[in-house]
């Protein structure tokens, strides 16, 4: 077996809350709470969960944009979560990130030109002038913007052109691996679909794997190779597409596929309606976290935390619901 | 009978950059009890249009003109003073962000005691009591406690409750949903939709849903309204709508998103993209609005812009080559 | 909107034509370049057509119809004003005019110097703080206590170690506004540190000092300009008030705050010592306060965005 390009060990990111100016007592938003999963070269692997689940905090993580608290992660057989600045420097080329906001993730103040030549200066892959400017407009080829743009300022821009702005960013570092962490949520639909496509001819094209953050299941059907589901910070079922959408085996996954409404008037479906809201990462149930809004509640949930077993070839499931099966961690 | 009427209704803007046409020429009517759905994309006029028919339009640097017959009266025509006795009254409107749009400085039970002692001139114990009634309507557990609570003590699924339950206290006759539920996550927008198409079954009040997502229009709504770039495009039952679109606007919409579950039936493609931008609106626009993205365009759209023709069964769309009655593409 | 040029008779049977619609709004001339900017914010207008005039005034104080202000003339003392002495003479019979205007000069050079050297200052410490945590508690709290004192009082004590001159009135109401500054600029690099454009520029390898030059100074430029007027403005009032109280420029120059000290005692037989530099410093700052209220509302993103 070839080794993953991207490796997730057992992650945590613990943000320390201020409970007040003379409190002694330190208490801690567990935004992610121990999680795992691999990502394989060219391969999509989308993260979804609904907001708070900390799905947003793993991609930053393995950006590095923030120390960990604890866990490992992996790139390519090297651990970045620790790794030196000069290290890691050469290391973040190989991670880039699109994010979900087309207004703010771009300088405001900078031309397109010099948004994509910082990386490309940063990680030296131009050698020269003549090879900078064939690199600026090669990039603004392949997001399928025109060439004159370039002496432009982000604010002349619609939100989808900004949007490839942004990917074009990510990709003037020639990386492996590209987080996109809502990348088409804030797109308007007939935006959403050409960014959409955009980013499947470039996985193909590059050979780029993905990691697909994203509340938008449909879309995460549309994109992805394997899904993982979030809940309160931590992974309660991970499986290829077609099992997740086939025949997912964790209640959360169940509700929260039942949930989006079809555009289909008059489709029968029967929505598992969880009751309640997601409980506070600052205190989150003992137990099973989902055990708070699951149907299938019973007393074990309450006390034992359940973990991720293989529930199928390449399924694990976190439920007490999927005993029988031996324990193990989501390795291949 | 039509509850509202709206005729020709034109909201422009006065720009730095230009006249803003946000909204030129739409008319639509709704029916009493029923559901209309407003979609479209961002910058279609779809919220201008709604915020036009409550008036909540500054003038200037805004103007509305056309018609708006409520119940018989031109809601253009009222004094301000008449309009500020039907707002919130006899229409109300919900909002996609619930948390700016109830005051945090007051608790949950004074801000719907107000709406009901102003409107309908009860006594505080009587607003008291019909507050904790209306909490219960929309599904908020321990409403006793929560009429003492402030809106930041809420979660986002139920400030939204909470918005409904202040929306529905005067038993409106016209309930204006603006994106309800696009900031809420899915478990708890299915909790508010669910809410939604009780109530509606319970209250009566005709509501206009406006949203961009497909998926909820095809949930609730039982008549659809697509605007694009300030003009109604194409207007038809929803299920009509969903069969057969006429519109080129509305088959790229309706291509351009993903299916659930199409993964499993190998029903999985290519999303279709509508080529392009939307126009500017600050310009004027010669022709049809959507010519510059149309595949279908020719010379004749680029100078004519097509007025709406039926097209089916209560169906009509402002095209000049969808065809009557022909089956889209 | 149709195009007038529609001619209904040359389309094929069968098609319908949209309604043409009236326009409901005259319409906008759209103005750019400059001219445009100020047609479109007066605000900036009035207050800087109102401070070039005094600047032009205090550089031009000499050539303006005055004469040198610190002559004295005893047989002319407090004469009212006239053909003679527009804004007559103070008690040592000192032409009232070029005083103001040569005062005029104090003023405009303090207001301008500390909203410099304080908005420099201010950037500087505000950046520190706003990037190394470890700094950040300390030079925080040594500017919370600097912000316990009233910049007025603090100007005054530090005054009351050094000798007057307008340098020394300049640096003790630097160091007094320089807290405020370095708040604001924290606060605003706090928050862009938290944009999606700084992540990116992380993920793209840049370096922090990089990032401090190319994504956070620049976008600290519109506040800092807002802020600098408020500290010009603020900075000419607090110069005379030292002035008026004898603490700050010395009286051999003439500043709006020293000739209204002279006045004082006369106030009320003759105001017109105390009005004139009084009326010069209220419109001075008015200006500063409108171009700065101005300016704000025009780099303000949130309503350059809006409709």
């Amino acid at each position: 077996m070839s080794l993953p390009l991207l490796q997730v060990n057992d992650l945590k990111k613990h943000f320390p809350v201020k409970a007040g100016l003379f409190s002694r007592k330190s208490e801690f938003v567990y935004a992610v709470d121990g999680v795992s999963f691999e990502i394989a070269r060219g391969e999509t692997l989308s993260l979804v969960g609904e907001s708070g689940c900390g799905k947003s905090t793993v991609g930053r993580a393995i950006l590095r944009l923030f120390d960990i608290t604890a866990g490992q992660v992996i790139l390519d057989g090297q651990r970045i979560d620790d790794a030196a600045p000069s290290t890691m420097r050469q290391m973040r080329r190989r991670v880039q990130v699109v994010f979900q906001d087309p207004f703010s993730s771009l300088n405001p103040r900078m031309r397109v030109r010099d948004i994509l030549a910082e990386p490309i200066r940063n990680f030296g892959l131009a050698k020269s002038a003549e090879d900078l400017e064939v690199r600026l407009t090669a990039l603004m080829d392949t997001v399928r913007l025109p060439r004159e743009a370039l002496n432009r300022r982000p604010h002349e821009f619609s939100g989808g052109q900004r949007q490839r702005i942004g990917i074009a960013r990510a990709l003037a570092a020639e990386p492996e691996l590209i987080v996109c962490d809502e990348a088409v949520s804030a797109l308007d639909v007939s935006v959403k679909a050409q960014i959409v496509n955009l980013l499947q001819d470039l996985q193909s094209e590059f050979g780029l794997a993905l990691l697909f953050i994203s509340h938008d299941l449909a879309i995460v059907e549309h994109m992805t190779h394997r899904v993982a589901v979030m809940y309160l910070g931590k992974i309660v079922e991970v499986a290829p597409r077609r099992e997740i959408f086939a025949a997912p085996r964790h209640p959360y996954t169940k509700a929260l596929l039942s949930a989006v409404p079809l555009p289909e008037p008059g489709a029968q479906r029967n929505p598992i309606i969880l009751k309640g809201d997601v409980p506070s990462p600052i205190n989150p149930p003992k137990g099973c976290r989902f055990h708070t809004r699951c149907p299938l509640v019973f007393d074990r949930c309450r006390v034992e935390e359940p973990v991720l077993r293989a529930a199928g070839a390449e399924q694990w499931v976190a439920c007490h619901l999927e005993e029988g099966a031996p324990a193990a961690s989501p390795e291949g | 009978m039509a509850l509202l009427e709206v005729d020709n209704l034109q909201t422009h803007f006065r720009t730095p950059g230009g006249i803003n046409r946000a909204v030129d020429g739409v008319s639509f009517h709704v029916n009493e009890g029923e559901t209309l759905a407003i979609v479209g994309e961002s910058g279609c006029g779809k919220s201008v249009t709604s915020m036009s028919l409550m008036r909540l339009i500054p003038e200037p640097p805004g103007r509305i003109a056309g018609s708006i017959r409520f119940a018989g009266k031109d809601l253009l025509k009222l004094s301000d003073r008449e309009m500020r006795a039907i707002r919130g009254n006899d229409i109300s409107m919900i909002f996609q962000e619930p948390m700016t749009s109830l005051n945090p400085v007051l608790t949950v039970g004074r801000q719907i005691r107000e709406t009901l002692m102003i409107h309908q001139g009860l006594d505080k114990q009587a607003a008291e009591a019909h507050a904790i009634e209306m909490l219960t309507l929309v599904g908020i557990p321990e409403p006793g406690r929560r009429v003492r609570e402030y809106p930041h003590q809420l979660s986002g699924g139920m400030r939204q409750r909470v918005m409904i339950a202040i929306a529905l206290a005067c038993n409106p006759k016209l309930l204006i949903a603006d994106e309800p539920t696009t900031a809420l996550d899915v478990t708890i927008q299915a909790q508010i939709l669910k809410l939604m198409l009780d109530l509606k079954r319970r209250v009566g009040a005709a509501i206009i849903l406006i949203t961009h997502d497909l998926g909820v229009v095809a949930e609730i709504a039982e008549r659809v309204m697509v605007m694009y770039a300030g003009r109604k495009v194409e207007e038809a039952p929803v299920a009509e709508l969903f069969r057969s679109p006429r519109h080129p606007y509305t088959q790229g919409l309706l291509g351009a998103v993903p299916r659930l579950g199409s993964s499993l039936t190998g029903t999985a493609r290519r999303l279709a993209e509508i080529p392009g931008q939307v126009p500017d609106l600050r310009k004027p626009i010669v022709g049809c609005v959507f010519a510059g993205r149309c595949a279908l365009a020719t010379d004749l759209c680029r100078q004519y812009a097509p007025g709406l023709e039926e097209k089916g069964p209560r169906h009509i769309a402002a095209c000049h080559y969808s065809a009557k009655g022909a089956v889209a593409a | 909107m149709t195009d007038t040029t529609v001619n209904p008779q040359s389309l094929p049977a069968g098609f319908v034509l949209a309604p043409q619609l009236p326009e409901i709004l005259r319409p906008v001339t759209i103005r750019r370049g400059f001219l445009g900017f100020l047609r479109g914010h007066p605000t900036v207008a009035i207050g800087g057509a109102l401070l070039l005039t005094l600047v032009l005034i205090a550089i031009f104080a000499p050539y303006l119809g005055s004469v040198d202000p610190t002559a004295l003339a005893p047989a002319k003392r407090t004469r009212a004003p006239s053909a003679d002495f527009w804004f007559g003479t103070d008690v040592l019979g000192r032409d009232i005019y070029s005083r103001v205007l040569f005062g005029a000069r104090v003023s405009l050079t303090v207001g301008l110097s500390v909203a410099i050297f304080a908005s420099a200052a201010g950037l500087a410490i505000g950046m520190v703080s706003g990037f190394i945590r470890w700094a950040d508690g300390i030079l925080m709290r040594f500017m919370d206590g600097l912000m316990s004192i009233p910049p007025i009082l603090l100007a005054i004590a530090l005054m009351a170690l050094t000798r007057g001159s307008v340098g020394n009135v300049i640096l003790a109401i630097t160091v007094a506004e320089i807290p405020r500054v370095s708040r604001l600029v924290r606060s605003v690099v706090l928050s862009l540190r938290e944009q999606p454009y700084v992540d990116a520029a992380v993920a793209c390898g840049t370096r922090t000092p990089m990032i401090i030059l190319r994504h956070i100074l620049p976008n600290t430029v519109a506040p800092m300009l807002v802020q600098a007027t408020y500290i010009c403005a603020s900075a000419m009032i607090t110069e005379a008030i030292l002035s008026f109280i004898g603490a700050g420029t010395p009286p051999t120059i003439p500043s709006w705050g020293n000739i209204m000290a002279e006045g004082r005692a006369l106030w009320q037989v003759k105001p017109y010592i105390v009005f004139f530099p009084a009326a010069f410093l209220s419109v001075t700052v008015l200006a500063v306060n409108l171009l700065g209220d101005g300016l704000r509302d025009a780099l303000d993103p949130r309503m350059a965005k809006s409709l």
